[in-house]
């Protein structure tokens, strides 16, 4: 016992040097990971808890997970339950009371944007819905400006010694956020309107902003596994209500949108979802750089 | 704001021009009731700019300034689904149905573990029973109690139609260095499988080593500290004091600990698709009166009872693989656990014939192990295989040596699994099993199970 305390007295000496040094964010997607990385510089230690080609819907609490968040000061998180199957038990294992739920080390960017989707009722024969609202914010480029200012705030909060770095940082990168949106913006404007087909309901935001028009999903509810009954289905209803593309994120398997895509005669395209979904996807503006790029050639 | 005041004037000068032909009486009236209203306009119009101001305040969190999208300026925090009152803050409650239908070629009654004199209530519940019967369904409440305790208790309804408390404890989560307390009645973080619940395990029953050195699962009633390392590689360890009162220990009238356990683990990732977590435990506990009841080879019946020091540690190890790390389709896991368990005291042995017991040392050593795999080919469907073996490894009956005649029989198992999961909440399993727990012919089982969450999503530990 009284080792125990040694240790964990040494360990609270090692920790609170390293604390002075950086902020230790653990971000549960890589977005946010990329976004903490533009907004602290140097003096934010950041490491991701998924990468782009895992769906964070079913990731585990890992050893490797709970050690990272037994140091953090900061877990910066995308919410509405999109963690709900393995964050609140990293939390409570962590020993960490900076992270809990309600502290100032606990960041969820969801409770800063205008949530989409939100359920009137929610039951579980709807498939895996979110009783927040759909929580795959980061599609929407004005989403993560949002989230931007509150996360520039948070670091400031943690951080004050740091404040006026992450306040100038923030500057810069709200201003060449802005540029590079008015550059989407008119670079998108042949995708207003355009029918498409999503894998998993996972872009009502990047709908929302560029002005698709989601036509059908290729699951049946939200989460349930396309059956080839169901493709059929979908098939079927594309000779009525025709779309233009087929999309999905880079950790969705390809086949059922491929399938889909050979008897449509439509392009099935594979959006980098999240930093580090593509090549081209490796910080916040490639991933839209990419995204839109990726779409506009598909309908050329 | 403006608009506000602007149109309370226009109806002030408005009656107060209509009043302008009145008597001086109501003249009067008037002016005290207009003055009225100008205070309550100003008192409502103040309150409206303090809210007004507020609403701004918390506007300006989340809008960054030189934004001017049109549709942002709708953007605000929501507020989380409708609740008020006491409901709001009601515990997440969360309910396993479970049911099985079990096919065993060999008769349960007189289910034994070769070698391993369990207490007959142990072993009534180890027993696998036909056709159709529950499974263990449970019911789980849990919540923050406040901003230092978190709390959670667990019913077990039992296919006897008792119920049980498995778990009932209270957890530190403000604490700071990684430390964690906890409190209660729970599962022993000993070993890899003995905290998961049974609806967690990948089959039916638990191997064979649990059943034959923990009776199952072993939870005990006590305190349980743990402190994780600050370290990147997980390295978590934890002490437990408790009251023993579950086999291998039994209850006692006595101050302090009846049973302790340490425990180490370690884990890691290596690369992006592998993780890993290993882990060494030990368990000890001191039972008195251990009652038994056994066969010898006459068909008496023999009955025991042990009292002394009983020692278990467990290794334990568990692999999991899945392409880019992203376990959704396709994953694989392999875990295993070695037991080695040396029990020394008095037994006091009387055959049924006897009038008086017989008392004489009472010296073991036991060891056992599983490993299985399991690997899921798509989001639905999942199979695995699982061996296990339990060997006596010495067991000296001392004064008594010579009334119960050891069985030169080395309990072994060898299962198949195959898992249909159409989603996170429910899973269908089917299970094959050639059980040689006892000599003679092997038990062919087959068991039929379905498995289903209502409420809470409960988090998936490692």
């Amino acid at each position: 016992m009284r080792t125990i305390h040694r240790l964990a007295g040494i360990a609270l000496l090692a920790f609170t040097s390293a604390a002075m040094a950086t902020v230790n964010i653990l971000a549960c997607e890589p977005e946010w990971g990329a976004l903490a990385t533009e907004l602290g510089g140097d003096k934010v230690s950041v490491y991701n808890a998924t990468t782009a080609l895992q769906d964070p819907h079913h990731i585990q609490a890992k050893p490797s997970l709970l050690a990272r968040a037994r140091s953090a000061d900061l877990v910066v998180c995308t919410g509405s339950q999109l963690e709900i199957g393995w964050l609140p038990i990293l939390l409570q294992q962590s020993g960490n009371p900076r992270l809990q739920p309600g502290q100032p080390g606990n960041f969820e960017a969801t409770s800063f944007v205008r949530m989409l989707e939100l359920p009137s009722s929610v039951d579980r024969s709807q498939g895996d819905v979110h009783p927040g609202g759909n929580p795959h914010i980061q599609t929407d480029p004005r989403n993560i400006a949002l989230v931007a200012a509150a996360l520039a705030k948070r670091l400031e909060q943690i951080a004050p010694s740091d404040a006026a770095v992450f306040q100038a940082r923030y500057r810069d990168f709200s201003s060449r956020w802005q540029t590079a949106m008015t550059r989407w913006q008119a670079v998108a404007a042949p995708l207003k309107g355009l029918p498409i087909v999503v894998q998993h309901k996972g872009f009502p935001y990047l709908e929302d902003w560029l002005g698709l028009r989601e036509v059908a999903a290729l699951e049946p509810k939200p989460g349930v596994e396309p059956s080839s009954a169901y493709l059929t289905e979908v098939l079927a209803q594309l000779a009525q209500r025709p779309a233009r593309l087929i999309i999905r994120a880079a950790y969705n398997d390809g086949r059922p949108s491929e399938w889909l895509a050979q008897r449509a005669h439509i392009p099935a395209v594979e959006l980098p979802f999240t930093v580090g979904g593509s090549d081209k996807a490796g910080d916040l503006f490639g991933l839209f750089d990419d995204t839109l790029q990726r779409l506009l050639t598909a309908v050329k | 704001m403006l608009n506000c005041r602007t149109l309370a004037s226009l109806a002030l000068t408005t009656l107060a021009y209509s009043a302008h032909a009145a008597p001086a009486a109501d003249l009067q009236q008037i002016r005290e009731e207009i003055a009225q209203l100008r205070a309550n306009y100003e008192a409502r119009i103040s309150d409206l700019e303090v809210r007004l101001k507020q609403a701004e305040q918390r506007a300006d969190n989340v809008t960054p300034a030189g934004d001017t999208s049109p549709n942002l300026s709708a953007a605000a925090p929501q507020p989380a689904a409708a609740t008020s009152g006491n409901a709001a803050f009601n515990p997440a409650i969360s309910l396993i149905l479970s049911g099985q239908y079990a096919t065993l070629s060999r008769d349960p009654t007189g289910f034994r573990l070769a070698g391993f004199r369990l207490p007959t209530d142990v072993r009534a519940e180890l027993a696998p029973q036909r056709g159709f019967s529950l499974s263990e369904s449970e019911l789980g409440i849990s919540a923050n109690i406040d901003h230092l305790f978190a709390g959670a208790l667990n019913f077990a309804i039992h296919p006897d139609n008792t119920v049980s408390t498995e778990e009932a404890y209270m957890q530190t989560t403000a604490l700071a260095s990684g430390l964690t307390v906890k409190a209660g009645r729970y599962f022993s973080a000993i070993g890899y499988m003995n905290e998961q619940h049974a609806h967690a395990w990948d089959f039916v029953d638990a191997p064979l080593p649990y059943q034959a050195f923990l009776g199952g699962q072993f939870g005990d009633d006590g305190i349980q500290v743990r402190w994780l390392a600050p370290t990147d590689l997980f390295v978590e360890t934890g002490f437990e004091a408790g009251r023993g009162a579950n086999y291998p220990g039994t209850d006692r009238n006595k101050n302090g600990a009846g049973a302790t356990a340490i425990y180490l683990h370690v884990g890691g990732d290596i690369g992006i698709e592998n993780s890993w977590r290993a882990g060494l435990s030990r368990l000890a506990t001191s039972p008195r009166n251990r009652d038994w009841t056994e066969v010898d080879g006459a068909g008496n019946d023999v009955t025991g009872s042990f009292s002394g020091s009983s020692r278990l540690l467990i290794a334990d190890a568990v692999w999991k693989w899945a392409p880019n790390g992203n376990p959704y389709r396709t994953n694989f896991k392999l875990q295993g656990e070695y037991f080695r368990r040396s029990e020394n005291g008095v037994q006091a042995m009387t055959v049924a014939s006897a009038l008086a017991p017989n008392v004489g040392n009472y010296s073991t050593a036991q060891s056992g192990w599983y490993v299985q795999g399991l690997y899921q080919w798509a989001p639905t469907w999942r199979g695995g295989l699982r061996s296990e073996r339990l060997e006596t490894n010495r067991l000296d009956d001392g004064a008594n040596n010579g009334t119960l005649i050891n069985p030169d029989h080395s309990p072994s198992r060898n299962s198949l699994v195959i898992d249909y999961q159409p989603s996170e909440f429910s899973r269908l399993r089917l299970q094959f099993a050639r059980d040689r727990s006892q000599p003679g012919v092997a038990d062919n089982q087959l068991y039929v199970q379905y498995l289903m969450s209502i409420g809470a999503h409960g988090a998936h530990k490692f």
